[in-house]
């Protein structure tokens, strides 16, 4: 009868009816959500994109380096297999391959982030601005809003891999937030493929 | 309530960063609370308070309008006042009383103890609070100067505080929402409360789908779920895939107004019919939002006071999920004034229309339940049947809306004033209050008055046609929304005042249900536990619901699986009650009422009120990121938020006493406390 008592999701729930894990079940649910935010601001995108704002708009298509950012979409599709990785060594049981594997991530996904960062500057040093026009300030906000969310992923990483390193192991409830963080790394790492493809190959 | 800071005695484990807290009484209970049924309680009585603010706002409105060239209000403070009544009917009443019911009545009837992340839940009502609060402040502290090409007439928009109130419509329509034509800060309160609410609304709807799909009592198969869970659950996934896009246009706003972003600028080469077509996919969804928990709780009350099981329950049920899918298809009927493509206004029309087939299929069905039952006219079920006939005469002008000539002619008049509330104050507001009633007895374990309660209804419902059914002709005579005066030779006078009058009585009604509710609440007769003689699995628990919920996991074997414990049918199909269904149903209660075993429930916790309080701060650092002490706060909130949530990823999850347990030593002497102070916190 006791572990009727568990009704909650913090802990080991008494029982999941879809046999999946509450706060997994609750990161899919939350990342069906996040594809519609991308959607809208993949689609703003894209609506003003072609859009004529007179003589001399500078458009961000003009600006786009595309190896380099390849480089940089290459280091975060790899930050998706490092992450398998740590996933896979946790499931052997493997701690300290799983911290190195989570620092491998983090540390991928901050080299993404400042590739970013160079790039804004660069575009900003040659005109772009934020507010030069419309073209500007949609893809500032969807690759801004992107890059917020691999700095979000970034940050969980980094206190999993640090907690891993001040206990020595990750326990059973930080394994499934493994897990967690797991899916939403690989999401933000599709959603930025769809990113590259739509703003940056299909002009 | 006293702060009781009831001491610790608990040894702490050496391997946790923090202590959870183990209040059960006064202030900080209700602050650390993780109790789904305590955080519906917040959530009703927040936003009752929110439904007060919301009227009176409306009554200052209708006190202008109620004779031609009226001059009690400002242009300015008139902008103000139809503003945020919308906004506060809509996001701080009608969503966070709906957010009410689902929190205290959704574990409750799929039989779990409490919802999936109970730490989530307490954070959606923190942030639903501040984002309220921060709405509200703009009270005290927005400006609203002349905006672009002169002064509104009727005095300077700064004259006072009502006028600096966020004034643009609850739309925020572009270009008016702009910084051109809306200078100072009005509006950027209502882009950045909204987006809290948003967020409030996405984290609580995550916490609904898990919980109603994984938490659901052994045999409580999807179609065994009672209706108002179907429909919490249809909501959520309204809520999920429509927030992320107000989501972006709001940020797409504030962008705009903060850091010169021209996306809805159209001299710059900006869309504002951008802003009507992301404004809408979120905002009739938004519609389904608030209107379908009252079809739920309606779905729920009419069965029982017909004596009868819902007619054709799975119609209902995929009448209710065909809603809320078509809702997504619909959107540009809002905008058939805006010079969208022909071949749109025609598809737009016609999906529309296709709303009316399965609104009707519930409606039918509704009736179908009613016909040939036992009926009991007691208050909830008046209140379910007002429902349903005034939400019939919103329905029909809404048909009206989805021709498209005859929308031209309507458009922004008082006609279609007169359709959303027929939808939304009789639809959903009698169907919120049908709710509050059935479920009272349960709430607080006593009755309450039904004269007072039939005296609320009939008031109401006199109150409401006296206002809202004139509103018809007033628009069809060609009375224009969102304006302050209207001339005498226009001949709209008798009718405005009538509309006044009819305000008044609704405010009278409001007042009589208050009374009702402080009194039966502290005075009224004492409830039995199953006192409608229902279907759903919260009355087989004693009144109040203890705090544990069910002493044993309840197990379903059928839908209305309680009715059919307690009834057979005979050949005709009328209802016959078993013999021994008394002493089963006293049985049953007697169980849930005396667990035989300790229950752990969701550890209270500090840290969803500080994100809440943090996230807070970060919406008033973007909004005056420019002054200097704006990045401070911007900072200062920004830390609180991401340090209350690293605690709470920190704290151990598990109560602490859970260690000491593990040898099954009874936990009576637990459990007292916890339901004295579940008593008190309820009377």
């Amino acid at each position: 009868m006791a572990e009727l008592a568990h009704g909650h999701g913090d802990g080991p729930a008494h029982h999941q009816v879809t046999g999946i894990d509450n706060r997994k079940l609750g990161m899919w649910v939350f990342l069906s959500s996040e594809f519609l935010f991308f959607g809208a601001l993949i689609n703003n995108y894209l609506l003003f994109k072609g859009r004529d704002f007179g003589p001399g708009a500078l458009y961000p298509v003009e600006l786009y380096d595309i190896p380099f950012t390849s480089i940089s979409s290459f280091v975060l599709l790899m930050s998706s297999l490092t992450m398998v990785l740590a996933h896979s060594a946790l499931a052997r049981n493997d701690q300290e391959q799983t911290r190195t594997w989570l620092f491998a991530t983090a540390l991928l996904g901050i080299v993404f982030v400042s590739g970013q960062f160079f790039e804004f500057g660069e575009f900003i040093l040659h005109g772009l601005k934020l507010n030069v026009n419309p073209a500007a300030s949609a893809f500032y906000m969807l690759t801004g809003f992107h890059g917020v969310h691999v700095i979000i992923g970034v940050l969980m990483l980094m206190v999993l891999a640090f907690k891993s390193l001040r206990t020595g192991s990750l326990s059973e409830t930080e394994g499934m937030n493994v897990e967690l963080v797991g899916l939403y790394w690989h999401f933000v790492d599709i959603i930025w493929i769809v990113i590259f493809v739509l703003v940056y190959l299909i002009q | 309530m006293a702060i009781d800071l009831t001491p610790d005695t608990i040894e702490r484990p050496a391997t946790t960063l923090y202590r959870r807290p183990r209040l059960t009484t006064g202030f900080w209970a209700w602050i650390t609370t993780a109790d789904h049924k305590k955080i519906g309680m917040l959530y009703g009585y927040t936003a009752f308070a929110f439904f007060i603010a919301g009227g009176l706002e409306a009554l200052l409105l209708r006190i202008q309008l109620a004779g031609p060239d009226g001059a009690f209000l400002s242009a300015a403070e008139y902008n103000g006042l139809f503003t945020t009544h919308a906004i506060t009917m809509i996001f701080l009443f009608v969503m966070p009383i709906s957010a009410a019911f689902f929190n205290y009545l959704l574990p409750l009837m799929i039989g779990a103890r409490d919802v999936a992340f109970p730490r989530m839940n307490a954070v959606s009502y923190w942030i639903f609070l501040f984002g309220g609060l921060f709405i509200y402040s703009s009270l005290l502290f927005a400006t609203s100067p002349a905006p672009l090409g002169g002064n509104l007439p009727g005095g300077a928009a700064d004259a006072s505080m009502l006028g600096s109130i966020p004034n643009s419509g609850w739309f925020i329509y572009a270009p008016n929402s702009g910084v051109a034509y809306s200078p100072g800060t009005s509006i950027d309160y209502a882009a950045l409360g909204l987006q809290m609410l948003g967020v409030a609304s996405l984290i609580s709807a995550v916490n609904f789908i898990v919980t109603i799909l994984n938490m659901r009592a052994p045999g409580m198969r999807l179609l065994r779920m009672p209706v108002f869970v179907w429909m919490t659950l249809v909501v959520a996934l309204l809520l999920l895939f429509s927030l992320p896009i107000i989501a972006i246009a709001l940020f797409m706003l504030t962008f705009d107004r903060q850091f010169g972003t021209l996306f809805f600028v159209p001299e710059a080469g900006g869309d504002p019919i951008l802003w009507q077509h992301l404004f809408w996919l979120f905002g009739h969804p938004e519609v389904y939002i608030l209107i379908l928990p009252a079809m739920g709780i309606v779905s729920e009350v009419l069965p029982v006071f017909s004596k009868k099981p819902l007619f054709g329950y799975p119609a209902v049920v995929f009448a209710g999920a065909a809603i809320a899918f078509l809702g997504f298809g619909v959107w540009a009927h809002h905008m058939f004034s805006s010079g969208i493509p022909t071949v749109a206004q025609a598809a737009f029309g016609l999906s529309t229309m296709t709303i009316a087939i399965p609104t009707g299929i519930k409606i039918f069905n509704w009736l179908g339940t009613v016909w040939g039952g036992r009926v009991r006219l007691t208050t909830p079920m008046l209140f379910s049947l007002g429902f349903v006939a005034l939400f019939v005469i919103g329905g029909l002008s809404g048909v009206t809306h989805a021709v498209v000539p005859s929308d031209w002619q309507q458009t922004d008049t008082y006609y279609v004033v007169a359709h959303f509330h027929y939808v939304l104050f009789g639809g959903a507001i009698f169907g919120l209050f049908a709710g509050i009633y059935y479920w009272f007895p349960k709430l607080t374990g006593r009755m309450y008055s039904e004269g007072l309660g039939k005296w609320h209804f009939w008031l109401m419902f006199i109150g409401m046609n006296l206002t809202f059914g004139p509103m018809h002709w007033l628009g069809l005579q060609g009375m224009v929304r969102r304006t302050w005066v209207y001339p005498e030779d226009a001949g709209l006078g008798p009718w405005n005042l009538v509309v006044t009058v009819g305000a008044f009585i609704i405010a009278v009604s409001v007042l009589i249900f208050m009374i009702n509710w402080m009194y039966s609440k502290r005075r009224g007769r004492s409830a039995p536990d199953d006192p409608w003689d229902a279907r759903t699995l919260e009355w087989t628990m004693p009144s109040p619901t203890p705090e544990y919920n069910f002493a044993e996991e309840p197990v379903v074997t059928s839908l209305d699986d309680f009715w059919y414990r307690k009834y057979d049918e005979d050949e005709d199909g009328r209802a016959v009650r078993k013999e021994k269904a008394d002493e089963m149903v006293a049985d049953l209660i007697y169980k849930n009422g005396n667990p035989d075993h300790e229950i752990h429930l969701p550890a209270p916790s500090y840290f969803p009120f500080f994100v809440g309080l943090g996230i807070m701060f970060i919406a008033y650092g973007i909004l005056y990121h420019t002054r200097v002490w704006g990045i401070p706060v911007l900072v200062a909130g920004t830390i609180l938020t991401i340090g209350a949530l690293i605690a709470w990823g920190s704290e151990p999850l598990e109560e602490i006493h859970d260690e000491g347990h593990d040898d099954g030593e009874p936990g009576g002497s637990d459990q007292e406390p916890q339901e004295s102070s579940l008593n008190e916190g309820n009377h």
